[in-house]
C-alpha cells in the first residue's frame, strides 16, 4: 500500500498544480470529451487513456474521482465503480482529484446523486477502457477481441491462458481510437467482484495521520489571510465603518470593503468590511476593533418566533392546489374518526466542523482557486463572471477541489469563494478567507422554517381516507427570484406531493409567504418537515384507530403497485430522474417496514416510561424506516436505542452506507431533540455550539444498521437516512408519556 | 519570539505571546492537523497534549504554552500507529475526518490514564468534542479497542 500513498501524494501536488499538465488531442462522445494521453512524469510513463484512467507501466491505475468528497466516501466509490468495470485489481488503484472542468460531465455532489443519477455512466467509464485493454491484447495475439477477457489487472486469452499485464498494455490501448461507450458491454450485476465489498478506503489513512487538506489548511507563500465582518440582516449595507483601531494590531495589512451586493441574494457573498492580515490571529483580533454601521434594510422586519405562528396559522386555512383527487371539501366529517395536526420544524443550520474557507490568487488575468466546493463547476462559472471572463475563458480560471470538512449542503453555495477572489483581486495577494463559528451560523443558507397540517378519516378497515395536506414555508427558489413566494412541484416532489398512500378523496396544498433570510439545501431538505408530518401523523392516526404504527403504515400503502403521483396539476420530479427506473415501489416499502420491525424488535415489553417510535420515509430514490427507543423520567428524554433498515438498491461500499446511516441518526436526533435557529429583528440569534446544540457523545445511543440486499439501481445514500428519524423520535416519547410534540425541536418541551 | 516545544522539538516563533496555541501551530509551524472548529474551547476540533494533558489550543494563549511539551496529532506517533490511530483505522471511524485529530488526541489522553474505560467513563471525556457527521458509535467502539491493546502492549 506504501507506493500507492506515494503516488496520491503526488497525484495531490498534481491536483493543486504543483506538476505538469494534460495534453488534451482527445475527441468528443455524447455528454463528456475523452482525451488521450499526457506528458510522463518523474518515474514510470503513464497512459492516459481517457479523461478518467491512467495506467502507469508499473501497473498502477489512476483514477480521476470527478465528484466532491465531504464524509460520504465518494472517493472511494465512484473509483470502485471504474475499477469493478475496468476488472482492476483495487490494490494497484491510485485516485486523484479532478478539478472544476466541464470535461468531466456533473460535478454537483448533492442531492445524494454521484451514484443514483449516474451509475451507468460511471460504469461506462471503466468499460470503455477495460475494451481498449482487451482490444490492444487481441491485436498483439492477433485474434478476435471476443477471445480475451480482462480478469483482475491482466487481459487472458480464453483459449490459452496466455495473460498481458494492464500495465504492458496501457501504451498499445493509448493509441486506439476510444470506443462509443453505448458499444461495449457492461458487466452482468451478478458477476460483481468489487462492487458491494467493503474495499481499502481512499483517504482513510491520511484522514488517521492528521495529514488531510482541507479548505483551511491551504497555505502558500506570502499568503493573506481574511476574516470578514458581514451585514447582520440579509440586504443590509455598510453605513459608515472605522478601521483605525483594526488597523494598528500587529499582522493587519489592509481593512477594504468588498463591494455592495443586492437582492436577490443568488449565492453572493453578503458583502461587509474585510481585514486582512499576515497571520490568522492577527485577523480575527482586527477584525474585533473594527467599528461598523450597518444599514440593515426591509428585512429586520422578521422574527422567526411569529414567522412561525403565522405559518402555522396559514395552514390551518384552504391553499393553493398542488393535487387532489375527489373533492374533500363536499365529506363530512365524522369528528370521533378524524385526525388533524399541525406540525412545524424551525430554521436549522448545516454547522459542518469546517467552517467555510477558501484560498484564491490572481493570475495572468484568471485565478487559481482552492476551495471546498459541492459543486465546483457553479463556482468557478461565478468567478468567470467575477473577473469578467467569458465561459469561453474557463481555462483562465483554476479551480482545485479540496476534501470537505463536512458540507450537508453548505458548500454547494461559492459566496466564499468569490469573498476570496474578491480580496485576492484587490490586494494582488495569495488570499485565503477563513469563517469563524460565527460566521457560519450567523450567514449561513438555511433550512427553511415550516408548518405542515394533515388531516384524515378512519376508514372501517383501519386505513385512512379524505386526506388533507397542506405546506408552508420560504421556498429556496427566493434566493434567485424574490418574486418566489410558494413551493415549486420540485420543492414539493419530496415527500409531500408524492404521499404513497391509496385515498379516494385527497387534497394537497400550499400557502405563499414572504421570505427575509437566505434559504438553503441542507441534507434531505424538505423531506425533514415532510417526513416529520407524515411520520407523526401516521402514528396519531394509528393510536386513533388503536392498532400498532406499523400495521396503519402497511394499511394506508396498501397493496403492491408502483405510485404515479403525476396529474394534471402536479409534475412529479422523482429526484431528477425517471419513474421507470427508480419506481415508487410500495412492496419496497412496505417490506423495508417489516424488516425493521422485526430486526428492532419494537414489540417487545418495555418498562414504564419507555417506548418505541417508527417511521419511514422514502427518498433520493431510497426507502428507509427508522426505529427510536427512548425513555422519558421526570420531563427529561434519554434515547436509548436506535435502528434504520434500508433498502437503497445495489450497494457500492456496505461500510460506507452505514456510515452515512449512522450519521443520519445523528443528524436526525439533532433536527428532533435541539436544533434551531431563530432570527430577531432579521438577525440570527444563535453564534457558537453553546446555542445552536450538536449532539455530543453521551447523548447518542447505539445505533443498529440494516441494509436490504437488492439488485434495483442504485438509490442515494447521503440523505435518506435522515427524515424518518425525528418522527421516529417524538412518536417514542408519544408512546413513552404520552406526550405528542408536534413543533419542534423536543428540547421545548422536555429537557434532552 | 516565543520558544515551545512542540512533538519533540524546540522552535522559535515570532508572535504575541497571547495568540492562541492553535494558531502559531497551524500558521507558523505548518502543522496543520490540528484543526479549527468554533474558537471558544465548545468543540475539542483543536485538542492537542500539554504534557501529556489534552488541552483546547483554541484558548490556550502561547505564553502557558512555553516550558511544557506539547503534542499534536502529528506527534502522537511516529508512523500513525499509536494504538489510537490503529484502531481508529480498523473502525473506519472517520467521515469527513475534520473532528478526527481532536477525537483522538482526546481519546489518547484518556487511555494513558485509564486503559480501560466504561461507557459513561468515554461520555464524560469525550463530551468536548462535537462530531457533525456522527461517528460517535465507532469513536466508543474504537476507544475500546485501543484500550485493549494499550493493555496488550503494556
Amino acid at each position: 500500500m506504501s507506493h500507492i500513498e506515494n503516488l496520491s501524494r503526488r497525484g495531490f501536488l498534481k491536483s493543486v498544480g504543483v506538476s505538469g499538465g494534460v495534453l488534451v488531442v482527445g475527441t468528443a462522445i455524447p455528454s463528456m470529451s475523452f482525451a488521450y494521453s499526457e506528458s510522463g512524469t518523474a518515474g514510470n510513463v503513464e497512459h492516459q487513456l481517457s479523461v478518467f484512467v491512467s495506467i502507469a507501466e508499473d501497473g498502477i491505475v489512476t483514477l480521476v474521482n470527478h465528484r466532491s468528497e465531504m464524509g460520504q466516501g465518494i472517493r472511494t466509490s465512484i473509483p470502485q465503480i471504474i475499477a469493478e468495470e475496468l476488472n482492476a485489481n483495487w490494490d494497484y488503484i491510485n485516485v486523484v482529484q479532478a478539478k472544476a472542468d466541464r470535461k468531466y460531465g456533473s460535478q454537483g455532489t448533492a442531492g445524494s446523486g454521484s451514484i443514483r443519477r449516474f451509475f451507468i455512466h460511471v460504469r461506462q467509464l471503466g468499460a470503455v477502457v477495460r475494451d481498449m485493454l482487451e482490444q490492444a491484447a487481441a491485436n498483439i495475439w492477433q485474434v478476435n477481441k471476443s477471445e480475451v477477457s480482462a480478469i483482475n489487472h491482466f487481459v487472458v486469452h480464453n483459449k490459452t491462458g496466455q495473460k498481458i499485464a494492464f500495465g504492458e498494455l496501457a501504451k498499445h490501448a493509448a493509441k486506439l481510437e476510444i470506443p462509443a461507450p453505448e458499444n461495449v458491454k457492461l458487466k452482468s450485476i451478478n458477476d460483481f467482484s468489487l462492487i458491494g465489498t467493503d474495499v481499502k478506503q481512499v483517504d482513510l489513512p491520511t484522514i488517521i495521520a492528521g495529514k488531510m487538506i482541507y479548505s483551511h489548511d491551504v497555505q502558500l507563500p506570502d499568503m493573506l489571510i481574511a476574516s470578514i465582518e458581514r451585514p447582520p440582516v440579509v440586504g443590509g449595507k455598510v453605513k459608515s465603518f472605522d478601521a483605525t483601531a483594526a488597523k494598528k494590531v500587529k499582522g493587519v495589512v489592509d481593512v477594504i470593503q468588498l463591494k455592495e451586493r443586492s437582492l436577490p441574494a443568488g449565492v453572493f457573498p453578503k458583502s461587509g468590511i474585510a481585514v486582512v492580515a499576515t497571520n490568522t490571529w492577527a485577523a480575527i483580533e482586527g477584525r474585533k476593533k473594527l467599528k461598523v454601521v450597518w444599514v440593515n434594510g426591509e428585512n429586520q422586519v422578521h422574527n422567526s418566533e411569529s414567522y412561525r405562528d403565522n405559518l402555522k396559522k396559514l395552514v390551518n386555512k384552504k391553499g393553493i392546489n398542488v393535487n387532489n383527487l375527489g373533492d374533500v371539501y363536499q365529506h363530512d366529517y365524522d369528528q370521533s374518526r378524524t385526525v388533524e395536526a399541525t406540525y412545524s420544524v424551525p430554521y436549522l443550520h448545516h454547522a459542518p466542523m469546517e467552517t467555510p474557507a477558501a484560498t484564491a490568487v490572481i493570475k495572468d488575468g484568471g485565478c487559481i482557486i482552492w476551495a471546498g466546493s459541492q459543486n465546483p463547476q457553479w463556482g468557478k462559472g461565478l468567478v468567470l463572471e467575477e473577473l469578467g471572463l467569458s465561459r469561453e475563458q474557463a481555462d483562465k480560471v483554476e479551480f482545485n477541489v479540496v476534501t470537505m470538512g463536512g458540507a450537508f449542503g453548505r458548500k454547494s453555495k461559492g459566496d466564499y469563494i468569490l469573498e476570496a477572489v474578491e480580496l485576492a483581486k484587490v490586494t494582488s495577494k495569495p488570499v485565503k478567507v477563513i469563517w469563524s463559528r460565527e460566521d457560519d451560523i450567523q450567514h449561513g443558507f438555511y433550512h427553511s422554517v415550516s408548518a405542515n397540517y394533515c388531516k384524515a378519516e378512519l376508514t372501517n378497515d383501519n386505513s385512512a381516507d379524505n386526506w388533507i395536506q397542506r405546506v408552508a414555508l420560504p421556498p429556496i427558489g427566493w434566493l434567485f427570484n424574490t418574486d418566489s413566494k410558494s413551493p415549486s412541484d420540485d420543492d414539493l416532489s419530496v415527500g409531500f406531493a408524492d404521499t404513497p398512500f391509496k385515498f379516494n378523496q385527497m387534497s394537497m396544498e400550499k400557502h405563499e409567504v414572504s421570505s427575509h433570510i437566505r434559504p438553503g439545501w441542507m441534507r434531505s431538505v424538505s423531506c425533514i418537515n415532510n417526513s416529520f408530518a407524515l411520520g407523526s401523523f401516521v402514528d396519531e392516526l394509528a393510536n386513533k384507530a388503536k392498532i400498532t404504527t406499523q400495521q396503519m403504515w402497511l394499511n394506508l400503502l396498501a397493496e403492491d403497485r408502483l405510485v404515479d403521483p403525476n396529474s394534471d396539476t402536479f409534475k412529479y420530479t422523482n429526484y431528477g430522474v425517471s419513474l421507470t427506473e427508480h419506481p415508487l415501489d410500495t412492496a419496497r416499502m412496505k417490506n423495508v417496514i417489516n424488516l425493521l420491525a422485526d430486526k428492532a424488535n419494537i414489540d417487545e415489553k418495555v418498562s414504564a416510561n419507555e417506548g418505541w417510535g417508527i417511521s419511514f420515509f422514502r427518498s433520493f430514490n431510497s426507502y428507509m424506516a427508522a426505529a427510536t427507543k427512548v425513555s422519558v423520567k421526570n420531563k427529561k428524554v434519554t434515547i436509548l436505542e436506535m435502528h434504520t433498515a434500508v433498502d437503497c438498491g445495489i450497494v457500492i461500499t456496505p461500510d460506507r452506507v452505514k456510515s452515512q446511516m449512522e450519521g443520519a441518526m445523528t443528524f436526525g436526533l439533532a433536527i428532533a431533540l435541539m436544533g434551531e435557529i431563530t432570527v430577531k429583528d432579521g438577525k440570527i440569534e444563535q453564534g457558537n455550539f453553546h446555542n445552536y446544540l450538536i449532539p455530543r457523545i453521551n447523548q447518542v445511543p447505539n445505533m443498529f444498521v440494516h441494509i436490504v440486499k437488492s439488485n434495483h439501481a442504485p438509490g442515494g445514500i447521503g440523505e435518506p437516512g435522515v427524515p424518518a428519524i425525528a418522527p421516529s423520535i417524538v412518536n417514542a416519547i408519544f408512546h413513552a408519556c404520552g406526550t405528542r410534540i408536534r413543533d419542534l425541536p423536543v428540547s421545548k418541551v422536555l429537557s434532552i | 519570539m516565543i520558544q515551545l516545544n512542540v512533538n519533540k522539538k524546540n522552535v522559535t516563533i515570532d508572535a504575541e505571546p497571547e495568540m492562541p496555541l492553535l494558531y502559531a501551530l497551524r500558521d507558523f509551524l505548518n502543522l496543520t492537523g490540528t484543526k479549527f472548529g468554533c474558537g471558544a474551547g465548545l468543540c475539542g476540533a483543536c485538542t492537542v497534549h500539554m504534557d501529556g494533558e489534552a488541552v483546547r489550543s483554541c484558548l490556550m494563549p502561547l505564553s502557558a504554552a512555553v516550558g511544557k511539551n506539547i503534542t499534536t496529532i502529528e506527534g502522537l506517533s511516529e508512523k500513525s500507529d499509536h494504538p489510537v490511530q490503529e484502531a481508529w483505522l480498523a473502525h473506519k471511524v472517520p467521515q469527513c475526518g475534520y473532528c478526527q485529530s481532536g477525537q483522538m488526541m482526546s481519546a489518547a489522553a484518556l487511555l494513558a490514564t485509564n486503559a480501560a474505560p466504561s461507557d459513561d467513563e468515554i461520555d464524560i471525556h469525550m463530551q468536548g468534542n462535537i462530531c457533525r457527521c456522527g461517528t460517535y458509535k465507532r469513536i466508543k467502539l474504537a476507544i475500546k479497542e485501543a484500550g485493549k491493546n494499550i493493555v496488550r502492549e503494556a
